[in-house]
């Protein structure tokens, strides 16, 4: 048991979920914009 | 005779265990229906690179060294990253974003979902594994195959072999790990909550803006993970832009058939027996586990906490799902919310978190690169 790197690695798991919510909330941003400037009726080739 | 049957001498009893652990992999793939694609090479690669002094794995002798084919696969395939990258094109024109896009709501339960990953990083490091391993280890829990194989190909994991049977082998007891795990933390009427589904139509404009958006916010905020986002991407563009239908069914269909059986009888080159059979094996196995469990944990407890605020309620379920795993863990999530309640079809939700989680692990593994990679 390495309590010493575990300790060391725990920033990691911070930053890193930190960093992924702030890039799929960023994503989230984006596909919500497209969603009000881009509305299907204004699409001429809708799915 | 020696001549001819000198070879058999050579022959050492672990090579027999890895035999077994090979015709494992092939009757799971074959009678399980385990992940077959990438499971039943596997298992024969395995057989194949632990024969004695076997002709396919680079072999060295007093007299030279004789370049074996799987490992000239490797070098110019794994090493470099290039299959699991060329294996992304496929995958990304094979997803069908539109139940993410006509919710994204969803995108939040792919980024809670990778907590196992992060758990399993300081969980590796506790159990000894210096920290390069121990990310290698860790990204199992993206439940994505190519981004293990990468990311261990990235960090030079010895345990290559080892990472990717987990991850594979995982990937296909979603069914069985996931169930338990979301019962033992949901109430039944948690379980019951439903999800009225109406169905939004989203413009191609926005289809095709996608693709190339993610890839570049992917690449500014972490820009280790936009080959793996942007080739994903790309296929998806191939899919989305509607002019290039046979590339698209080209990426979906022989590209991916035929990177995954390279991918899968290469990445044998990893299993022989002297670095295979190991304790840390069994750790890794272990920790794979402890990954998915953790994945499953962070997507369920994040909708439950989501629930404390929206006025909409989430089934808690359905955050597993962002575990990416496609499409195996929104077919379970479906299953058991019918399971509750026959009248509950939570499956387009349920789709919509695991594309999420699909680009969330992959976005993940970025990273892990970045984090990891500036502590070295």
């Amino acid at each position: 048991m390495n309590i010493q790197a575990f300790l060391d690695s725990l920033p990691i798991m911070g930053w890193g979920m930190l960093g992924i919510f702030i890039v799929i909330g960023v994503m989230m941003v984006f596909v919500l914009l497209f969603s009000k400037l881009f509305p299907v009726k204004n699409d001429k080739e809708t799915k | 005779m020696n001549e001819l049957f000198g070879n058999i001498f050579n022959f050492e009893w672990p090579m027999a265990v890895m035999w077994a652990i090979g015709a494992i992999l092939i009757y799971l793939a074959i009678k399980k229906d385990m992940e077959p694609a990438l499971l039943l090479p596997m298992g024969f690669g395995a057989i194949l690179v632990n024969l004695p002094l076997s002709g396919a794995i680079t072999q060295v002798f007093t007299t030279g060294t004789e370049e074996g084919p799987l490992t000239a696969l490797f070098d110019a395939g794994i090493a470099n990253e290039l299959f699991p990258l060329l294996l992304f094109i496929g995958i990304g024109a094979m997803i069908d974003f539109t139940p993410l896009l006509s919710n994204p709501k969803m995108f939040l339960f792919g980024a809670a979902a990778q907590f196992g990953i992060f758990f399993t990083l300081s969980a590796a490091c506790l159990f000894g594994f210096d920290l390069k391993d121990a990310a290698s280890i860790a990204i199992i829990g993206a439940a994505d195959g190519p981004t293990s194989i990468f990311v261990s190909t990235y960090f030079g994991s010895k345990y290559m072999g080892a990472i990717a049977v987990a991850a594979y082998s995982y990937m296909a007891l979603v069914p069985i790990v996931q169930p338990p795990v979301i019962r033992a933390i949901t109430t039944k009427k948690e379980r019951l909550i439903r999800m009225p589904y109406a169905q939004k139509e989203v413009s191609k404009t926005t289809k095709i803006l996608f693709p190339i958006i993610i890839t570049v916010i992917a690449g500014l905020i972490a820009p280790k993970s936009v080959a793996l986002v942007g080739f994903l991407m790309f296929g998806n563009l191939i899919r989305e832009c509607g002019v290039l239908k046979n590339l698209s069914e080209t990426a979906q269909n022989a590209l991916a058939n035929l990177i995954t059986i390279l991918l899968g009888i290469t990445i044998a080159t990893k299993m022989q027996w002297e670095t295979f059979l190991t304790f840390e094996t069994l750790m890794i196995m272990g920790l794979g586990l402890v990954a998915f469990i953790f994945d499953t944990v962070g997507g369920v407890m994040f909708a439950k906490f989501m629930n404390l605020f929206s006025k909409t309620k989430v089934n808690p379920m359905v955050g597993a799902c962002g575990i990416s795993a496609f499409p195996m863990s929104a077919r379970v999530i479906n299953k058991m919310g019918l399971k509750e309640d026959p009248q509950n079809f939570l499956l387009m939700h349920a789709v919509g978190a695991n594309v999420s989680g699909q680009i969330a692990s992959v976005i993940a593994g970025g990273l892990i690169l970045n984090l990891v990679s500036a502590r070295l």
